[in-house]
């Protein structure tokens, strides 16, 4: 078994006679982002502000490898402080510093980096963030977006080992909250960081988490997997998610993943009785990477909006279409066999064609490339395999390039 | 039982309050402890220190010196009045001079920072508690106090004797403005008088009040806008509020206070 990086162990804490851990016990993993999801005033952040020590436990211990955190000598726990970074809800960025200084500040007071280093690292910084030309601004003259990238990237100049995020998105419009998952994700891709995040976004979260927890009555209900989440059976978790998953993904406005998974059931019991036939298409936007790297976070998720859109356009009514993934679309395709699906793919694409990319039209020799992979199901079939046998049968479905 | 209760009510309301109040003591002997103790700890923040000696000090001349001035020419008013009754007007010039030495300059230039530095410190701290501001340095591992208290600390040690000096200077020449060219003493009494009657040990009783009174004024400003959030009257905006208020009026009170302790120490 995988030795947690961070681990709670049975931890209480009440505030006066309001009790709001009552036993905690989780397990965090190096290199993984794992999710705490639960009501709001449940004391998510409460048990973030825990694991970083700005609250400290009534009861109960936190563990870094191994160690008890509380254990530790007082130089020990200020070396290991600088190994986690914190990103507030409300940012608490200092208002009376330029947004510049706020990024530099952890730079400026606890390394001996030189300056002209610490002003290139806070530049390069701010320009993967899409954030230039604001160095001398103050956070009040910000919009949320930004001050919530401000914030990000103050938390990512010192590259810490362990960032915990405090409702990175909360407050944001869908494309800005995507953009800004999709930041987390790649950071953490890029500098394998081990990420908590703290949020409400059902089932946005999901596509980046590696391990979700619930908190509920001040305990850990459930810990482990996303599938595994969405699947089990207790009611207090189903009804959690089903309430908080929106009927549509608020950035595609199609179906969430879970939904389309029901949609499925739904299927493979009509072929079960009547032994009709229904196809899976997974499109992937294969580039959606570049579309960041030349336009920004944004423009890539407004991107991913716009493609999702025009999909649903082009369905027949019958048809069912859902969010998979952060770049990914599942279209579900009833009384269809393998060939009526590529025959329909090939109609979309080009139809798409014909209609460009707004998007991407200001970029010359760029392509905007998307794939196309389909299966038939068989019967009885899970859906995860089923999903990666459309996967791996995977084909150019449309290409565009801007010339 | 009942009765019991109602008889203990009372004694248990006092007890509570006293048992804060103890609490709070120890809080605050702690908060400046540690920060005085970071004013020399490795890195030092001089450009902090800098930034707060502006704040605190360059940016109090002004008010100073009129206040400084006014009180001078009102002493110089008032003791050529008194002493006139007795023939003796030609010491006013050591009437002057002792009273804004030894009391009314380090006293009236501490209420003056009071207002004009302090509350905007105890607002200034209290924001960046409740925007969690404070959190954030925590949470980046910089010590706050440190970071936040011990340069005003500092620049506070430095600028409260040497606004004092400024204080009493301009208040003698105040003096010198309403006793001599405005009711006729002679200047070269007047400033013989000051010159002859003031002895080093008002000088440094003065100085040494001003270093009290600054450790006192910013440790109390600081304090409030520190634990704001543990306010139980208010939180948020009011809190901040809350937290103005009692810096300058605790910090006025205490300064009045001390110096009365000060005084009969160094009498």
């Amino acid at each position: 078994m995988r030795e947690p990086l961070i681990q709670l162990q049975d931890v209480y804490k009440s505030f006066g006679d309001n009790t709001v851990l009552n036993g905690v016990s989780l397990s965090i993993f190096e290199g993984e982002i794992t999710t705490i999801i639960g009501k709001s005033g449940e004391g998510k952040s409460v048990l973030l502000k825990h694991i970083i020590g700005l609250i400290e436990e009534d009861r109960g211990a936190i563990l870094f490898k191994g160690t008890p955190i509380a254990q530790m000598k007082k130089a020990e726990r200020s070396a290991l402080k600088q190994k986690f970074s914190y990103m507030f809800q409300e940012t608490a960025l200092f208002d009376s510093m330029t947004v510049f200084e706020n990024i530099a500040l952890p730079l400026k007071e606890k390394t001996r980096v030189p300056k002209k280093e610490i002003r290139e690292r806070v530049r390069s910084k701010m320009q993967q963030l899409d954030l230039n030309d604001i160095d001398g601004e103050y956070p009040s003259q910000l919009s949320g977006g930004m001050k919530k990238r401000v914030a990000l990237a103050r938390a990512l100049i010192t590259e810490p080992q362990i960032i915990l995020f405090d409702e990175p998105t909360t407050g944001l419009d869908p494309v800005r909250k995507n953009a800004v998952h999709s930041m987390i994700s790649d950071y953490q891709r890029r500098f394998g960081f081990t990420g908590v995040i703290v949020s409400h976004e059902i089932p946005d979260i999901f596509y980046i988490s590696q391990r979700i927890a619930m908190l509920d009555e001040g305990k850990i209900i459930f810990e482990g997997g996303a599938e595994e989440i969405q699947r089990s059976n207790n009611p207090i978790i189903q009804q959690f998610i089903m309430g908080q998953e929106s009927r549509h993904d608020e950035l595609t406005g199609l179906p969430p993943q879970p939904q389309g998974e029901r949609r499925y059931q739904q299927e493979m019991a009509r072929m079960r009785a009547h032994k009709s036939v229904f196809t899976v298409v997974i499109l992937t936007i294969e580039n959606l990477d570049v579309v960041k790297k030349m336009a920004g976070y944004e423009a890539q998720q407004a991107s991913f909006k716009r493609f999702a859109r025009r999909v649903q356009e082009h369905l027949r009514i019958t048809d069912i279409c859902s969010r998979l993934g952060m770049n990914k679309i599942m279209l579900l395709l009833p009384r269809t066999d393998r060939t009526q699906a590529e025959e329909l793919c090939h109609q979309m694409a080009e139809s798409f064609k014909s209609e460009g990319h707004l998007e991407i039209q200001a970029y010359p020799g760029f392509c905007f490339s998307v794939s196309a992979g389909m299966a038939e199901a068989e019967l009885d079939q899970p859906i995860a395999k089923l999903i990666s046998a459309a996967e791996s049968a995977k084909n150019i479905f449309y290409e565009f390039k801007v010339c | 039982m009942d009765r019991l209760a109602s008889i203990r009510k009372p004694f248990e309301t006092v007890g509570i309050r006293i048992l804060f109040i103890v609490q709070e003591l120890g809080r605050l002997a702690i908060f400046f402890l540690k920060g005085l103790r970071h004013i020399f700890s490795y890195p030092p923040q001089f450009a902090k220190f800098i930034e707060q000696l502006y704040f605190i000090g360059m940016k109090s001349v002004l008010v100073i010196c009129l206040t400084g001035a006014f009180t001078g020419m009102v002493l110089g008013f008032q003791g050529y009045y008194t002493l006139v009754k007795f023939g003796s007007e030609g010491i006013l010039g050591t009437m002057v001079a002792l009273t804004l030495i030894r009391e009314l300059g380090p006293v009236l230039t501490a209420i003056m920072i009071t207002g004009r530095a302090g509350s905007a410190m105890a607002a200034e701290i209290g924001i960046m508690r409740i925007s969690e501001q404070i959190d954030a340095l925590e949470t980046m591992g910089i010590h706050s106090i440190r970071f936040l208290f011990s340069p005003r600390l500092a620049a506070a040690f430095v600028s409260f004797p040497l606004l004092t000096a400024i204080f009493d200077a301009i208040g003698i020449f105040g003096g010198y403005l309403t006793g001599s060219l405005l009711l006729g003493i002679s200047p070269g009494i007047y400033f013989y008088r000051v010159e002859y009657s003031v002895q080093m040990v008002d000088i440094n009783g003065g100085f040494i009040k001003a270093l009290v009174f600054g450790a006192v004024v910013v440790t109390i400003c600081c304090f409030q806008g520190y634990y704001t959030h543990t306010r139980k009257e208010g939180f948020g905006a009011k809190g901040v509020s809350f937290a103005t208020t009692s810096a300058v009026v605790i910090s006025s009170v205490l300064i009045l206070a001390t110096d009365y302790v000060l005084t009969s120490f160094l009498m």
